[in-house]
C-alpha cells in the first residue's frame, strides 16, 4: 500500500474552503470534493479534521465518505486508469478490455499496484458512448478501443511511468 | 449589464447579427467555422483542430472566426467541423486535413470535397448538414443551440433569442407561467414522465417563505449523454428556464445537482452562472421587475441513486444519499423542508421555448399525451452512433435505420435497451412501435432519460440483464432489504446461469424475486430494478432456458460455456482476426484459412465479434 503523507499547507488549504463552505447552507458535500481533491483520499485523521471544522459527528462524516463512490480512504496510484463499463461500452466488449488491462497490471479493478504507479478502475458512463469502448487514462481518453489497442494505450503510459 | 426587458432588447438587436447570419437566415457576408468542443469530438482532440484552424487562417491572412461548440449530434463521425452559413459539414478532421480545408473552402471557396461525409447508402458525399439523413428526422428544441452557438458566450445565447422568455415570463403573472406549461403538456424528462406544470402548481400552492428550484443533472443511467450534452452546449437555456420556474413557484435559490463526472459540464456551467450574475440575469431585481433569484453548483460524488429526488435533496443536505418514503412530496417538503421543485436538465431545455411560441406550437409536436421531443444518446451496435432529438410517436424502426442507418457491420438487429438499468428491451416485433412514455411502459420498457442502446446477434441477453442488476447492486443504497439483498441474490441466480450451473427452478425463483424487489422498495430505483431481467425473460426466455438446459450460450458472451473459439472453412484469409489478436495466438497466410491456438487462447472473444465473415464458431 502506497504511504501518505499529508503537508501542513494542504491541512491549511483545507481548513480555509471549510471556512467559506460553513458561510452556505449544507457544507459537508463540498468539503468533502475539496479533500478529496486536495489530498488525494479522506482518510481518518482527515474526517476527524472535518469533523471538528464543521461540528459534526465523525460517525456521520464517515457515513457520507463510504457512500459515494467518488471519495476513498485510501490513496490511489499514480496514474488512474479507468475503462468505462457503461452499457454502451459493456455492449461493445469493455468488459474483455477490463479483464486484460487487469492481467497485464497483475490487479482487480479497485486496486492499486504494488509500486504505487497505477489504479484500475471499472468506471460508470464518463458520456463519450459515441466513440464506445472507451478508457481513460489520468486525463486522457482512449475512444474506440479493442484488446490490443488498449494494451498499447497502457504501453504507452507504462514508458512514461518508467521515464518519470 | 442588462437591466430592463427593452435593455435586452438593445442588447438582442446588437447580437442577432451574427446568429443570423450563421444560420443563413440574413448575411454579413462573413464566414465562420464551427469545432464541437466537447464530449467525444474533445476526447479526439479536437482542441488541437482549433489551434490548428486559427493558425493556418491567419496564415493565408483571412479575418474568419473559429468558435468550440456544443455537440453536433454526430459522434460517430467526429471531429467535426462545419463552416457556416453554408453549413458545410466535415467529418472526422485530422489535423493534418486542416490546410487543405482552410486553402480550398476558406480561400478559394471550394468545398473540400475529401472530408465530406459519405453517404453509405449511395456513396456520395453530402455537403450540407441538413441533407445528412442522420439529421433528416430530428427536430431540435432541448438542443436547438447544442452545435450552434458557442456555450462560453452568453451574447451569442441572447443573439439567438435567449432570455426573451424569462423577460417574458416576468410580464405574466406566475399562475399564467404555470397555465401555459401546463397547457404544453410538457412532462419531465428524467425519466418519471410526470407532467411538469402539475409539479409546479403543487409547490406554487404550498405556502411558504422560502422555496427551492433544483435542476437534475446527476445524470447516472449509464449509455445516456443528453444532459453532459445541453449543460456543455447550451448552458444559458437551463438557467433561464430555472429562472422562469422559481418565478412561476416562488423561489429564490436553486441549485445545479451535477455528476462530478462531467468535469467540462461544470466547468462551463459555472461560466455561464457567472456571465449571468454580471449581466444581472441572475441575482437582484432581474429586469427590474422585483424578482430575485440566485443559483448555486453542487456537485454528485458518483451514487446513481442520487438521481432520485429525495436522494438528491439529502445529499445536498450533507447527507447520505438515502430516498425516503413520499410522500410528503418535495413540493411540499423539499430541501431544508422547504417545497421544491426538481426537474431534469432536458425538462428545463424546453421551457423557454414553450414560454416563447406557446403551449399550442409544443402540443403540435409529438403525440396526444406525450407532446414535444425527447433526446436520445442512440449507442450499441448500430452506424451511427451519437444524441439525437426527435419527435414523440417516432417509431423504433424509424430510430435505428433511419436515423441510425441500420445496424453496425450488417448484423442482425436482435433487441434495443430503453430506459437504461430501470428499463428494458424490446424486441424485432416491436420496431413499427411508436416511442412515447405510455407506449413503451405498456411495453415492459420506459422512456427513462434517453439512453437507447441497440444490440445484435452477439449479445447474449441473460448477460445483458446480468450486467444491469450488477449495476443496481453495487448502486442500490442499502435502506429497503428487498432492494439491498434481493438484487444481490437476482444476481448470483443470474450469475449461476451464465457459468453453466443454471437449475430448471432458477426461471421460477428471478420471476418471484424481481416481483418482491418491486413490492418491496421504497424508491423507484427499486422499484424499477428487476425491469431488465423481467424484459429479457418476457422476450428471450429461450435464451435463459438454452444456458440452463443446454449449457450453451448462442451469442458466445458467457465464458464459462466457450470451450474454444474454431475457424470453419467460411474463412477468408482477411487477417482481421489475428492483426487484432492481442496474444497473437491466431495464425495463417493471407487469403488462405486461420487457425486458433487454443494453448494460448484467452477466450477473450475479440476476434469472434470482428470477423465480417461470421467464420469463427464457439465449442
Amino acid at each position: 500500500m502506497i504511504k501518505l503523507a499529508i503537508r501542513e499547507e494542504q491541512i491549511k488549504e483545507l481548513k480555509n474552503k471549510i471556512k467559506t463552505h460553513k458561510e452556505k447552507p449544507g457544507p459537508l458535500m463540498p468539503s468533502l470534493h475539496d479533500a478529496q481533491k486536495l489530498i488525494g483520499c479522506i482518510p481518518y485523521e482527515i474526517q476527524k479534521m472535518i469533523s471538528k471544522e464543521l461540528n459534526i459527528p465523525v460517525a456521520k462524516i464517515n457515513g457520507v465518505v463510504t457512500f459515494y463512490a467518488q471519495f476513498s480512504l485510501e490513496p490511489k496510484g499514480e496514474n488512474i486508469i479507468g475503462v468505462c463499463l457503461g452499457t454502451a461500452c459493456y455492449v461493445k466488449g469493455a468488459q474483455a478490455i477490463l479483464d486484460k488491462i487487469g492481467s497485464e497490471l497483475k490487479i482487480k479493478s479497485n486496486e492499486t499496484t504494488d509500486d504505487g504507479k497505477f489504479t484500475l478502475e471499472a468506471t460508470r458512463c464518463i458520456g463519450a458512448c459515441g466513440l464506445a469502448p472507451v478508457m481513460t487514462v489520468n486525463e486522457e481518453v482512449y475512444g474506440n478501443l479493442n484488446v490490443s489497442k488498449s494494451v498499447e494505450a497502457l504501453n504507452k503510459h507504462k514508458e512514461g511511468a518508467i521515464n518519470d | 449589464m442588462i437591466r430592463s426587458s427593452e435593455e435586452l432588447v438593445k442588447r438582442y438587436n446588437e447580437t442577432k447579427g451574427k446568429i443570423l447570419n450563421r444560420a443563413g437566415l440574413e448575411t454579413n457576408g462573413r464566414k465562420e467555422v464551427l469545432v464541437c468542443g466537447v464530449a467525444g469530438c474533445k476526447s479526439l482532440k479536437s482542441d488541437t483542430l482549433v489551434e490548428r484552424l486559427r493558425e493556418a487562417i491567419s496564415d493565408n491572412g483571412l479575418d474568419i472566426e473559429v468558435k468550440e461548440t456544443g455537440c453536433f449530434g454526430f459522434c460517430e463521425k467526429g471531429p467535426i467541423v462545419k463552416v457556416m452559413p453554408e453549413d458545410i459539414f466535415y467529418s472526422q478532421v485530422n489535423p493534418k486535413d486542416i490546410n487543405e480545408i482552410v486553402e480550398s473552402h476558406l480561400v478559394k471557396g471550394e468545398v473540400y470535397k475529401k472530408k465530406l461525409y459519405i453517404n453509405p447508402e449511395t456513396k456520395k458525399a453530402i455537403e450540407t448538414t441538413k441533407e445528412i439523413p442522420f439529421y433528416k428526422k430530428q427536430v431540435k428544441i432541448a438542443l436547438r443551440n447544442c452545435g450552434f452557438i458557442n456555450a462560453e458566450s452568453i451574447d451569442e445565447y441572447i443573439g439567438a433569442g435567449g432570455y426573451q422568455a424569462l423577460a417574458k415570463a416576468l410580464e405574466m403573472t406566475p399562475q399564467e407561467v404555470i397555465e401555459v406549461i401546463k397547457e404544453s403538456g410538457l412532462r419531465g424528462r428524467g425519466g418519471g414522465g410526470f407532467p411538469t406544470g402539475i409539479k409546479w402548481q403543487f409547490a406554487r400552492n404550498n405556502e411558504s417563505q422560502t422555496k427551492y428550484i433544483i435542476c437534475n443533472a446527476d445524470e447516472g443511467d449509464p449509455g445516456a449523454f443528453m444532459d453532459r450534452s445541453i449543460l456543455e452546449g447550451d448552458p444559458h437555456s437551463v438557467i433561464e428556464a430555472m429562472a422562469i420556474g422559481a418565478y412561476a413557484i416562488g423561489a429564490n435559490f436553486g441549485y445545479v445537482y451535477v455528476r462530478a463526472e462531467y468535469p467540462q459540464a461544470v466547468e462551463r456551467l459555472e461560466l455561464a452562472i457567472e456571465k449571468a450574475k454580471r449581466e444581472g440575469l441572475l441575482g437582484k431585481d432581474i429586469l427590474a421587475t422585483g424578482f430575485n433569484f440566485d443559483l448555486e453548483i453542487r456537485l454528485g460524488a458518483g451514487a446513481f441513486v442520487c438521481g432520485e429526488e429525495t436522494a438528491l435533496i439529502a445529499s445536498i443536505e450533507g447527507e447520505r444519499g438515502m430516498p425516503r418514503t413520499k410522500p410528503p412530496f418535495p413540493a411540499s417538503k423539499g430541501l431544508w423542508g422547504a417545497p421544491t421543485i426538481i426537474n431534469n436538465v432536458e425538462t428545463f431545455a424546453v421551457i423557454p421555448e414553450i414560454i416563447k411560441k406557446g403551449s399550442e406550437w409544443f402540443k403540435g409536436i409529438g403525440t396526444k399525451k406525450s407532446s414535444g421531443t425527447k433526446v436520445f444518446a442512440l449507442v450499441g451496435k448500430v452506424k451511427n452512433t451519437g444524441l439525437i432529438e426527435v419527435p414523440m410517436g417516432i417509431t423504433l424502426r424509424e430510430i435505428i435505420y433511419d436515423i441510425g442507418g441500420g445496424m453496425l457491420k450488417g448484423r442482425k438487429f436482435k433487441a434495443v435497451l430503453t430506459g437504461g438499468p430501470s428499463g428494458g428491451c424490446l424486441t424485432e416485433e416491436h420496431l413499427d412501435e411508436i416511442v412515447d412514455f405510455d407506449r413503451l411502459k405498456e411495453l415492459g420498457s420506459m422512456m427513462g432519460s434517453g439512453g437507447m442502446i441497440v444490440l445484435d446477434d452477439k449479445n447474449c441477453m441473460v448477460d445483458i440483464a446480468k450486467f444491469y442488476i450488477d449495476f443496481m447492486v453495487e448502486e442500490s443504497c442499502g435502506k429497503c432489504v428487498y432492494c439491498r439483498i434481493g438484487t444481490k441474490r437476482i444476481y448470483e441466480i443470474l450469475e449461476r446461469i451464465t457459468s453453466g450451473k443454471g437449475k430448471p427452478s432458477d426461471i421460477d425463483e428471478l420471476e418471484q424475486l424481481s416481483q418482491g424487489v418491486i413490492d418491496g422498495s421504497i424508491c423507484g430505483l427499486g422499484q424499477t430494478a428487476p425491469n431488465p431481467v423481467l424484459t429479457t425473460l418476457r422476450y428471450f426466455k429461450d435464451e435463459y432456458i438454452e444456458h440452463i438446459e443446454d449449457k450453451r450460450c448462442s451469442a458466445s458472451v458467457c465464458k464459462d460455456l466457450i470451450n474454444e473459439y474454431i475457424i470453419t472453412d467460411k474463412c477468408t484469409g482477411c487477417t482481421i482476426c489475428a492483426k487484432n489478436c492481442p496474444v497473437e495466438c491466431i495464425s495463417g497466410e493471407r487469403k488462405e484459412k486461420h487457425t486458433i491456438n487454443n494453448e494460448e487462447c484467452i477466450l477473450c472473444g475479440d476476434c469472434f465479434s470482428r470477423c465480417p465473415f461470421d467464420a469463427i464458431v464457439t465449442r
